[in-house]
């Protein structure tokens, strides 16, 4: 099988009914409080794609210093929204810093991460590909992309 | 010089064999390194930058 780059189709649902919080200011949930969510690492074998629903260990690396169920993102950037029109408008969210894994080793290639809500019940909120990778004694980094209306990790858009 | 973290421990670097690479493509910016001790692979990092994201795009409004 293969993994897929896509949002979650049941993340889509869950915003309608408030399950995800993102935000610091307003939220839904715990006052002033957002969720905290975290990126898993799958390999190359697994099935991670748009029909995901929540976090699994199933097909999740394994390998020195890595903890299963991956690395808290960093969410110092509260989501954003703006309109270019009276139609067309855009909101979207990027995690505020790199996700990293110091010192691993992870042996078994891998090509995915799943962004998922640990708050409720780990929930799955997106899932990203890149080319199949390995790390031995060594650090893997995602940089995120601008948080902007065309680059930003999460985006929501009318058109 | 730099100490490079490997699976033999804490190295000098003037004592591997450096080996570097990138992937620039639509999807990824990739860059690695690795770090080689006669022959063995002792030492690999990896920094993906990713260049396209998943978008939900096309939400409608009901008109009634």
């Amino acid at each position: 099988m293969a993994n897929t780059q896509s949002m979650c189709t049941s993340f889509l649902g869950e915003l309608l009914s408030a399950t995800h919080n993102f935000s610091s200011a307003n939220p839904a949930h715990t006052a002033n409080t957002a969720d905290t969510f975290k990126a898993a690492l799958y390999v190359t074998t697994a099935t991670i794609n748009a029909a995901t629903t929540a976090y699994s260990a199933t097909n999740e690396v394994s390998g020195t210093n890595y903890t299963a169920g991956g690395v808290t993102v960093t969410n110092a950037t509260n989501p954003q929204s703006t309109n270019s029109s009276s139609t067309a408008g855009v909101g979207y969210w990027t995690p505020s810093a790199s996700i990293v894994y110091t010192n691993v080793t992870l042996t078994t290639a891998f090509d995915t991460v799943l962004i998922y809500n640990s708050t409720q019940s780990n929930k799955a909120v997106s899932v990203h590909t890149f080319g199949a990778q390995t790390i031995t004694a060594g650090t893997f980094t995602l940089t995120m992309p601008s948080n902007s209306t065309t680059t930003a990790l999460l985006r929501l858009s009318t058109t | 010089m730099a100490i490079i973290n490997t699976t033999k421990g804490e190295m000098d670097e003037s004592l591997l064999e450096k080996k570097e690479g990138t992937i620039d493509n639509e999807d990824e910016l990739t860059t690695w390194v690795e770090y080689w001790l006669e022959g063995e692979l002792v030492h690999r990092s990896v920094h993906v930058t990713l260049k396209k994201m998943p978008t939900f795009a096309g939400a409608e409004l009901a008109i009634f």
